[in-house]
């Protein structure tokens, strides 16, 4: 029998989360054994090409790249995991949903200090994908099947809720797994 | 870019195997010859804006969050600037070196992630490598020993980080005017018992990427390279610094551009352009203007720039690197590696020095001054010179942010890269297969760009539509590029 097959992404994230993941240190051979990585942004898999049993989303939506993303997740992962702050709530990202977006931009391109813009243009391409009116939680676009919180959560509850997930059992996190800051 | 019967766009996206979003367009003409390659960063966060309004206090934990892989680099460089609004210009020795040893764990697990878990699978099995082996699972399958070094060596950097900042990624360590713990002698004594091997292994790494970067420098010196500046903070002496000096820029040639400018005066130097084809800021030099200005930041200009390491393996590693092209600059772009892994052990030398000083469990943690209404920090992150300003009101509100961060320098050194490997590889072939692509990423990936930090300042003016009722009251609200 094949080993089942994870999959990860960073939408409107920080990395944080994945780094996290990557603070299970040597564990992460032990996960190997475990699971077949399948798409994520630590091999140069582009695309789905198989089914898979978990996927773990970080960050939230603020383009519609992200919500297509977060839409094939969907579609090719048996059980999908928000984790961390903005997948699940929008996080520090989502802070730009309380300032018009035009604002955001104005003191990027023109406004900022350093700014050097001689004829107040804004740069303008087809390839930079849609920008959302707000950053949205994962689970107002699609199902969510779990949520791990926290910015980020840490490497050991990251670990027993994967081990649990990827063995069938059910995912016991005590206090000291799930207390922040 | 649609397609056009005369043009043929390729798209890598996204790119693998670096920190964060982005993806490269190729735009090939009928003859198959490249026209154009460019490397796009797809989101936009906006944070100079939305901090607005905070208290300046919030800033070195709130900013931070611009990214995960180097959170304590943003930490530190906004700790600097609220030192400044707090009117501290002087640390107390116990909080200047619980800072630096973060600093100096925080490079040691940077550059080692981007090294072993990241870059490594392409030096190892080659850029054109089987897919499914060119990653860290198919290194740790084949070379298990350096997989675990790697492991390990930043795992032993994160574990200096949660000493220092209380967690490993998005700690709380420094605050206005100082830190908030010392190192007890009992972390003390748990990352000592471990230093020596990690200095063992930091060397090794250094012997790694030397003996490939010279094995294949005949392949390497073209390899998406070309001649630049170089920018970064150096001592006041001269020696590589990465948490307090004055900027020091050089040309191609090892002319000095400007040196020791104090970190307030930046914006009289720098300045980032908006060009209308991308949505990127480019930033350059502004005594010699947006054309010709531009810098190289990070491992390669920092290795560069300094007159010497203040370390002795280090130091010797350096004289080594500054022999290739006889002390002046070293302009090959797959040389960062090399310099990247000298900073590695620079840092862990650092770290060791560090652990045996008994500053680090003084009492005296935190200073107050007169309070400013504005202030620079300036600090050199794992992936160059890292700018943050801010102004604040009587409220304490933050009512001006301006952020460079290290990868937007690198914007035009990344997209020259990218145009160079393009234009060399892909031209006029046959068949583009997924290993040619991959070159353009490892140029990309010499870089280690942070797309994620770099997110925080992209994007594009929307064309708003809203959708109204009969009142005239908005109901739905789409903004499109």
């Amino acid at each position: 029998m094949s080993k089942p097959k994870i999959a990860t992404t960073s939408l409107a994230g920080c990395f944080g989360c994945h780094m996290s993941l990557l603070d299970i240190d040597e564990r992460i051979l032990e996960l190997a054994e475990l699971v077949e990585f399948h798409k994520w942004p630590i091999n140069d898999r582009k695309s789905f090409s198989a089914q898979c049993a978990v996927g773990l989303i970080e960050g939230g939506c603020c383009n519609e790249e992200n919500v297509e993303v977060l839409r094939t997740f969907r579609s090719s992962c048996d059980v999908l995991v928000s984790v961390g702050d903005c997948a699940i709530m929008g996080g520090i990202p989502a802070m730009r949903n309380m300032v018009p977006l035009e604002e955001c931009l104005q003191e990027a391109f023109v406004d900022g200090p350093t700014v050097h813009n001689p004829t107040g243009a804004i740069p303008n391409d087809v390839e930079i994908p849609l920008l959302l009116d707000k950053v949205y939680p994962c689970h107002e676009v699609v199902k969510i099947d779990y949520y791990l919180p926290g910015c980020p959560p840490p490497a050991d509850t990251l670990w027993e809720a994967l081990v649990a997930l990827l063995t069938n059992k059910p995912i016991s996190l005590p206090y000291n797994l799930i207390k922040y800051d | 870019m649609s397609d056009t019967p005369e043009t043929r766009r390729i798209v890598i996206e996204p790119v693998t195997r670096v920190e964060g979003h982005g993806k490269v367009t190729i735009l090939l003409d009928d003859e198959a010859k490249v026209k154009q390659a460019r490397l796009h960063i797809v989101e936009f966060r906006g944070f100079e804006r939305f901090i607005q309004g905070r208290p300046f206090w919030e800033l070195p934990v709130l900013v931070q969050r611009l990214c995960g892989i180097c959170p304590v680099s943003h930490h530190l460089a906004a700790a600097k600037a609220v030192d400044g609004i707090v009117g501290v210009d002087t640390l107390t020795p116990t909080a200047l070196k619980m800072r630096l040893l973060m600093h100096h764990g925080q490079f040691l697990q940077s550059h080692a992630l981007h090294f072993f878990h990241l870059s490594s699978p392409d030096l190892l099995f080659g850029f054109d490598a089987d897919v499914n082996e060119r990653n860290v699972i198919g290194v740790a399958a084949k070379y298990p020993e350096l997989a675990k070094q790697g492991i390990l060596l930043r795992k032993y950097g994160q574990e200096i980080i949660k000493a220092t900042a209380g967690k490993k990624i998005h700690g709380t360590g420094a605050i206005p005017g100082g830190v908030n713990k010392n190192l007890s002698l009992e972390e003390r004594d748990q990352l000592l018992s471990d230093i020596d091997q990690i200095m063992e292994w930091a060397s090794g790494a250094v012997t790694l990427a030397k003996d490939y970067t010279l094995e294949h420098l005949d392949d390497l010196s073209g390899f998406g390279s070309f001649e630049s500046n170089h920018l970064s903070i150096v001592r006041s002496d001269g020696a590589y610094e990465i948490y307090d000096g004055g900027l020091r820029a050089q040309d191609a040639e090892g002319n000095i551009i400007f040196d020791h400018v104090e970190n307030e005066k930046y914006d009289e130097y720098l300045a980032e352009e908006v060009r209308s084809w991308t949505y990127m800021k480019f930033p350059f030099i502004k005594e010699i203007g947006p054309e010709e200005g531009w810098y190289r930041v990070g491992p390669l200009a920092r290795v560069n720039n300094c007159d010497f390491f203040d370390t002795p393996e280090a130091e010797k590693e350096c004289k080594e690197f500054k022999g290739l092209t006889d002390g002046k600059p070293n302009n090959i772009t797959m040389a960062y590696h090399w310099a990247r892994m000298i900073e590695l052990l620079h840092s862990a030398e650092k770290i060791q020095e560090l652990l045996d000083d008994s500053d680090l469990q003084g009492e005296d943690l935190v200073v107050t001054g007169e309070r400013r209404d504005e202030a620079v920090g300036v600090i050199e992150a794992p992936r160059g010179t890292l700018f943050h300003h801010y102004r604040v009101n009587e409220d304490d509100q933050v009512t001006m942010a301006n952020l460079i961060v290290s990868t937007t320098s690198n914007n035009e050194p990344m997209n020259r890269a990218v145009q160079k490997v393009a234009e060399d590889y892909l031209s006029g072939v046959p068949e583009i297969t997924e290993g040619l692509l991959n070159h353009v990423e490892v140029a990309i990936r010499a870089y280690d760009p942070c797309l994620s930090c770099a997110t925080h300042a992209m994007g594009q003016m929307p064309l708003i539509v809203e959708l109204m009722d009969r009142q005239g009251r908005i109901v739905d609200r789409k903004i499109k590029g």
